[in-house]
């Protein structure tokens, strides 16, 4: 793995943590003060920060550093997130995901709104905690008050070591004298390792201080005994020295002042020892060696060798270590295990070309078609249906049910990454336009087809400003109307009959259906004395060239109309409507298949045309009676199941294969649900069986038709069309829902 | 022998920086995602020195490292911090919990085998 993967791997977990920072500020926003949600967002931001400042991203790490700490006060509950804190938090989240981009994708960034938010945060920080808001410059800042000495030059504290005995003609010599607390071993720092990073600085003579040390019978092995004082003659300032302890110096008495050169040698208590690091440098191999010279070196500079116990304490930890290392052999196996395990939990996802996924999916499609053909053809030759070609034949056909539905799987993807992206134009268009308005969502995890969530984030952005422009009235007007100031637009998902349901649903003033009729009369839409239904004059916002905006704003007025998102819509095999109530708001709906490419069909007939009727929207088939038959009007029929009707609709009739109405008593009814809820009894034929079909489009092999949503292959070759069930119900409605109304009059 | 390295950070990233860099350094490297998969971890994996995250899920760093001290076995095991916390307080509580040493991000290389260095023999 090189730099170039594992900087992919941080955009990656850029992504993820983006995700997180925004789902966990809009929990805090629905009021959740869960300290584990506060942590979440402020990890988040804190991750991207740590990998930014690895890959040297420096304004993805200013940005960060100034939102953390804005993060921590809320986090220390020195600042309540409250709408306006939260308010500018989301803002600060979106300028970061822009950062992220543009550090990824190359490209600027916003600089004047990034810098504005960076006040804004700040303020935050500021007002609530009265402590200087931190910049970029803060960690160093920040680290010198905590050492008692100038902070060292590096940033990092440390101060990489050069190891040179070449005569410099700049030294000088410091007396050094350390005494370390028992803390200090218990932290896991060793008084032999400081001198031995003490001696890298230059020539070294130590003394060793053994007052303290007491008889052995009255030895606390883990007390701290020794003391040392170090004469160090070296080119490096008192502050290199100083850095060797810092990690040691709260856990020790630690005393470092110069002394004159001259001085030194004459004033040397003690025998200089040469201080031998090859020894420590050596291989870990001879660690617990090294360590046992150092500490008697160090010992023996004190010149009381002779008393080997008085060692003890030091060998003690020596010898710690010695038993450790048989143990780690005999743990290694454990230990590469552990390491197989994290490496395969890292490994649960892969990322797959999703043209290879495509190009299985095909071919799965085809395995489909072979499939059912080669059935049809045994069946044809085998009648009785129980010679082993035929068992087989079974058995293959459910393999290739599961190979499909595992298939299909590997696309399926939830909706929340296209919510989320919703969220933000929230923001910025209700900014844009000095709105107020709340995005809820619903259903994010709804999963559907990778092709579908890519082409629904279009025509749902262009929805979601609409409804931000025109859907939502002006704070002022909301509360002229007596509602709250601040509007909600709720985007929801479910599945619904083996399609996905998105709505979008708005409070605000609903179609003005006046304007609407007025504007499609400007634009000879409709001709000035059309009687429209408000359904029908609804349904206009959807016709080409239709904008309702008095003035073109910069938001939705970019020249795409609600005409073109119909179409997108269509073109994904979906469907959308819109229902309004003036002063109440409007919603959208739209209806998408879960897949693009295969469909569990009822294969009927219908005069003599073979067609495949959706299973999903199917609820019951029966043989309707004549008894149950009910005329109504000239044309309306109603079939009456368990004392309640349901509209009856001929399909042949609907799609022009027959110019009258078969008698329904000879066909076969198909309750269907359609999207608006309604039941409609479909007509047809006959029934010939239920079949898994792969959709083959006709739009793209042919041209859209009416009432038709695709078509397919079946096994015996032949092409049979895929009926719209939604399409044929809503052709249907316009009499059929005067015939409802006038049978809820008369009933 | 190669010397053993523990690191215990929740950011794959920074978990791919480690793992690259201690490897190229030639230590073996052993890695865990929080606080409570490295304590998990930390038992039978006999680590020379452990390098562990602060701000973690499940269990922090601070608590991470006081639940190695409490443990008879490691409680010597030199444990580095690091972190992108870089203010008194931090570090501080980090000390008191028995961390030995700290490297501040951002992630440097040269840094992090250094400090694994220093508090190693």
């Amino acid at each position: 793995m090189d730099m170039n993967e594992i900087k992919e791997i941080f955009f990656q977990e850029c992504e993820e943590q983006l995700a997180e920072l925004e789902s966990g500020l809009l929990k805090l926003n629905d009021g959740d003060r869960d300290p584990e949600t506060v942590n979440a967002v402020f990890r988040a931001v804190h991750s991207i920060k740590g990998g930014a400042g690895a890959f040297g991203l420096d304004d993805l790490v200013a940005f960060a550093h100034v939102f953390e700490t804005t993060l921590d006060c809320v986090r220390s509950n020195k600042l309540e997130p409250g709408p306006d804190v939260l308010k500018v938090m989301l803002k600060s989240a979106d300028v970061l995901a822009d950062l992220v981009t543009a550090s990824r994708d190359g490209g600027g960034v916003d600089e004047a709104r990034s810098r504005g938010l960076v006040k804004e945060l700040e303020a935050l920080a500021n007002g609530e905690t009265l402590a200087p808001a931190a910049h970029v410059e803060a960690p160093k800042a920040a680290a010198a008050p905590a050492a008692p000495m100038p902070a060292p030059t590096d940033e990092s504290g440390f101060q990489p070591i050069p190891f040179s005995f070449d005569d410099e003609p700049e030294t000088s010599t410091f007396e050094v004298t350390f005494k370390p607390r028992r803390e200090l071993y218990s932290k896991g720092n060793e008084a032999a390792l400081l001198l031995r990073d003490l001696s890298r600085l230059g020539e070294m003579s130590i003394h060793c201080d053994i007052d303290s040390l007491p008889d052995l019978d009255k030895m606390d092995p883990e007390a701290s005994y020794f003391g040392w004082t170090i004469f160090v003659t070296t080119e490096k300032s008192e502050d290199d020295i100083r850095a060797v302890f810092e990690f040691a110096e709260w856990d020790c008495d630690l005393e470092v002042k110069p002394v004159g050169a001259a001085e030194t040698s004459e004033e040397l208590p003690m025998v200089p020892v040469p201080f031998d690091l090859s020894a420590l440098d050596d291989e870990p191999a001879v660690e617990t060696s090294a360590v046992e010279e150092t500490v008697a070196a160090a010992v023996s500079a004190a010149q009381t060798a002779s008393d080997v116990s008085k060692v003890a304490a030091a060998a003690a930890r020596v010898e710690k270590k010695e038993a450790a290392a048989p143990a780690a052999a005999a743990q290694n196996n454990a230990a590469q295990n552990n390491a197989a395990a994290a490496a395969a939990a890292a490994g649960q996802t892969i990322r797959v070309d999703l043209d290879r996924v495509d190009r299985l999916i095909n071919l799965v499609g085809e395995l489909v078609i072979n499939q059912a053909m080669l059935s049809q053809s045994v069946i044809e030759n085998d009648a009785t249906g129980t010679s082993a070609v035929n068992m087989g034949l079974e058995e293959l056909q459910q393999l290739t049910r599961e190979i499909q539905d595992s298939v299909m799987a590997i696309r399926a993807q939830p909706v929340k990454p296209v919510f989320q992206r919703m969220s933000r134009i929230v923001r910025e268009v209700a900014d844009m336009v000095g709105k107020q308005i709340r995005l809820v969502t619903e259903g994010e995890n709804t999963e559907v087809d990778k092709t579908v969530i890519d082409k629904i984030a279009e025509p749902l952005t262009h929805m979601i400003r609409n409804a931000v422009d025109h859907g939502i009235e002006s704070p002022e007007k909301r509360e002229a109307a007596g509602k709250d100031p601040e509007g909600t637009i709720k985007l929801s998902a479910k599945h619904r009959s083996g399609r996905i349901l998105i709505e979008l649903q708005d409070d605000g003033g609903g179609i003005n259906r006046e304007r609407v009729k007025q504007k499609a009369i400007d634009n000879d839409l409709i001709s000035p004395d059309a009687n429209l239904s408000d359904e029908e004059i609804d349904n206009l916002i959807f016709a080409p060239g239709f904008s309702t905006a008095d003035q073109i704003s910069d938001i939705s007025g970019r020249g795409v109309g609600m005409d073109v998102v119909k179409r997108s819509i269509q073109a994904l095999g979906g469907r959308i409507s819109i229902s309004s109530r003036p002063g109440l708001g409007s919603t959208f709906t739209m209806s998408l298949p879960l897949t693009l490419a295969v469909l569990d069909g009822m294969v009927v007939t219908v005069a003599g045309q073979t067609l495949v009727v959706p299973l999903t929207a199917i609820v019951e088939t029966l043989q309707p009676e004549a008894s149950a038959i009910h005329s109504f009007g000239a044309t309306q029929r109603l079939i009456s199941i368990r004392n309640s009707f349901c509209p009856l609709v001929d399909v042949g009739r609907i799609l022009n294969f027959r110019a009258t109405q078969a008698n329904p008593v000879e066909g076969v009814a198909l309750l269907v649900e359609s999207e608006g809820g309604g039941q409609r009894a479909l007509m047809v034929d006959a029934i010939q069986g239920q079949r898994q079909v792969v959709i083959k489009s006709l739009e793209a092999n042919y041209t859209h038709v009416p009432g038709i949503a695709a078509a397919t292959i079946l096994g015996d070759g032949r092409v049979a069309l895929i009926l719209d069930v939604d399409a044929v119900v809503a052709a249907s409605r316009g009499q059929s829902l005067r015939a409802e109304m006038s049978l809820a009059a008369t009933g | 022998m190669k010397k053993k390295v523990l690191t215990v950070d929740d950011s794959r990233t920074i978990r791919n920086m480690l793992l690259v860099t201690l490897n190229n350094a030639g230590f073996e490297t052993i890695q865990a995602e929080d606080g409570v998969e490295g304590l998990e971890v930390l038992e039978g994996c006999n680590p020379d020195v452990i390098v562990t995250d602060i701000n973690m899920p499940r269990l922090d760093g601070f608590g991470f490292i006081e639940g190695v001290r409490r443990n008879e076995k490691y409680r010597a095991v030199p444990i580095l911090v690091l972190t992108t916390e870089s203010d008194a307080e931090k570090k501080n509580r980090a000390r008191q919990a028995g961390a030995t040493g700290w490297i501040v991000k951002p992630f440097d290389p040269a840094k992090l085998i250094d400090a694994i260095e220093r508090v190693t023999a």
